[in-house]
């Protein structure tokens, strides 16, 4: 009756609820957002501007990783290793991977220029640093890839100034015959300072999960810490940083759990009880009487 | 419409209300099919006449008004807004109260309304909703929950006598979401949110007294669907975590497995 009067939509409008809906997707699950969205929107163009604006977003918010053609592993689709829109390096192989966002599959690769890669001096740290957090995430996700990236001072060439590697850690697991897909994403920002001779590290953990059959629930959980360490030679800061990574993602974890299994009986309790507060079913057929006589059970006070 | 409720399936059940009124927009057509097919959370208004609160749903809507089950008044005031006949009127009233002690039982606080109107031949309908704000500067009694929300909307079809039985058809629907804050060093949220929808048929003795039948089907469904979220939705969350990064001890224990 009052549908007449909703105005049309502009393209433009109707571009940034695609958008939003294909950047709010879960993890995973972008492919299965745009094929709904585009029955939806019916219209190619608007289609394509939002799909084109969305999954390069939507592909670095969630760290996703892509096999690289010429099996050389993974590379991660990070900010960090933004070259160009469809540019990323991957500073283990030094390979510069091209990448299709929307089909979500790097298509070619080809080595990295110098100009594109630290210095001897950075790369000496940002190695040993890659082959511990290898390590760790290798005994630790079983399906997860990380990176090591320079994301200040890449051609510092010795001693005496700043810089900053960040460490980018992916692992997730899509199961949607089982209805469930899940992210853990987790970004160390590791700054080396000269003066004091410190080691800043800061981190930021997202883990993500959803459950949908008959259903739709999402865990959606985010942690910051920081913490430091001396600045020392390349190898020993590497054994640092990565002992701290490990300890703080490891009490993280466990503080996962906790949450857990304080739900069913505390957390979950201040919304709705298991039972009531008389501990027994409530007596249905007695409350007709009482609400029958409403000014009595009022004084009474509510229940008993 | 298929791959709008496609794309309600997978949206995080904590932006459903943007989700909707997006759809609603891309598709003014289908507007009342997606009211209908879509629940989102359940609005407050205040009723003028007693200060009770009361919640807001398709069924006691008329043109821009919603009718409070305190007082029976439409809000903003309407000249010719629909009523239940004086019979269900009564039954409103009693089911009212009623599940206002029932709400205070389970949730110990929160705001409940129920809604009845005449039902397809013979029968009658209702629709029971909870709202509960259970934050710690919310009703929250143990102050857990930095964000907690619940909302609970059962609609339930009453058939008429057939051979001295009733049908009694219900579907409810939980929406909710909590957040906590993370019990490790450093600061972080822990948020689960979650919707899901169930159907529960019942044929019963007419000699059962309809609102204690209801009652007892909500509550089992209730105590149901808790559970469900609880152990179920949540647990296969969990489950996923620990897929991913399974904890330490396990992997300690299944190192030496083949």
């Amino acid at each position: 009756m009052a549908d007449e009067e909703s105005q049309e939509l502009s393209d433009k409008q109707k571009k940034e609820i695609a958008k939003w809906f294909l950047v709010n997707s879960p993890a995973g699950e972008i492919q299965y957002v745009a094929k709904d969205v585009r029955s939806i929107l019916m219209d190619e163009d608007v289609y394509n501007m939002a799909v084109s604006e969305a999954f390069p977003l939507y592909n670095k918010a969630h760290l996703i990783f892509l096999e690289m053609p010429n099996r050389s592993g993974e590379v991660i689709v990070t900010s960090f290793g933004e070259l160009s829109v469809n540019e990323y390096l991957d500073p283990r192989t030094a390979q510069v991977a091209t990448v299709d966002h929307i089909k979500q599959a790097c298509t070619v690769v080809r080595p990295a220029t110098d100009e594109e890669l630290p210095s001897v001096y950075i790369e000496d740290f940002r190695c040993a640093l890659d082959a511990e957090v290898i390590k760790y995430v290798g005994e630790t996700y079983p399906k997860g890839v990380c990176s090591v990236y320079c994301v200040n001072g890449k051609d510092v060439e010795g001693p005496g100034s700043n810089f900053e590697l960040a460490v980018v850690i992916s692992a997730a697991r899509n199961s949607p015959q089982n209805f469930c897909n899940g992210t853990w994403r987790s970004i160390w920002n590791v700054g080396f300072k000269d003066d004091p001779q410190m080691i800043e590290v800061t981190g930021k953990i997202q883990v993500g999960a959803h459950y949908f059959e008959e259903g739709n629930v999402q865990l959606d959980a985010e942690h910051e810490c920081m913490d430091s360490t001396i600045f020392q030679h390349p190898e020993d800061c590497a054994i640092a940083i990565a002992n701290i990574i490990r300890h703080h993602e490891t009490e993280y974890m466990a503080s996962l759990e906790v949450s857990y299994s304080k739900l069913p009986d505390t957390t979950f309790k201040d919304l709705r009880r298991k039972l009531p507060v008389t501990r027994t079913l409530f007596p249905w057929h007695n409350t007709l009487q009482i609400s029958l006589t409403r000014d009595i059970t009022k004084e009474l006070g509510i229940g008993k | 419409m298929e791959a709008a409720m496609g794309l309600m399936r997978r949206i995080p059940p904590k932006n459903s209300a943007t989700a909707l009124s997006a759809l609603l927009s891309l598709l003014p057509d289908q507007s009342s099919n997606l009211l209908s097919q879509i629940d989102q959370p359940l609005e407050v208004l205040c009723d003028m006449d007693c200060g009770k609160q009361f919640l807001l749903c398709e069924y006691n809507r008329d043109a821009d008004s919603y009718r409070s089950p305190w007082s029976n008044k439409y809000h903003p005031p309407l000249d010719d807004g629909l009523y239940p006949s004086p019979e269900l009127r009564k039954l409103e009233i009693e089911a009212n109260d009623v599940f206002a002690i029932y709400r205070d039982q389970y949730y110990e606080g929160g705001t409940s309304s129920v809604y009845a109107w005449e039902g397809d031949n013979g029968g009658f309908a209702a629709c029971f909703l909870i709202k509960k704000d259970g934050s710690r500067t919310g009703h929250g009694r143990r102050g857990y929950l930095q964000e907690g929300s619940w909302d609970a909307i059962h609609v339930i079809e009453v058939g008429a006598e057939e051979e001295g039985r009733v049908h009694y058809c219900l579907t409810s629907t939980i929406m909710l979401s909590l957040t906590t804050n993370t019990e490790a060093s450093g600061s972080g949220t822990f948020n689960l949110s979650g919707s899901i929808r169930r159907q529960m048929n019942m044929d019963l003795s007419v000699e059962e007294n309809r609102l204690c039948s209801m009652g007892r089907m909500i509550e089992e469904m209730e105590s149901k669907l808790r559970y469900s979220l609880d152990q179920v939705y949540f647990g296969k969350t969990k489950e996923m975590i620990c897929t991913l990064r399974p904890p330490s001890e396990v992997v300690q224990m299944t190192m030496p497995d083949t």
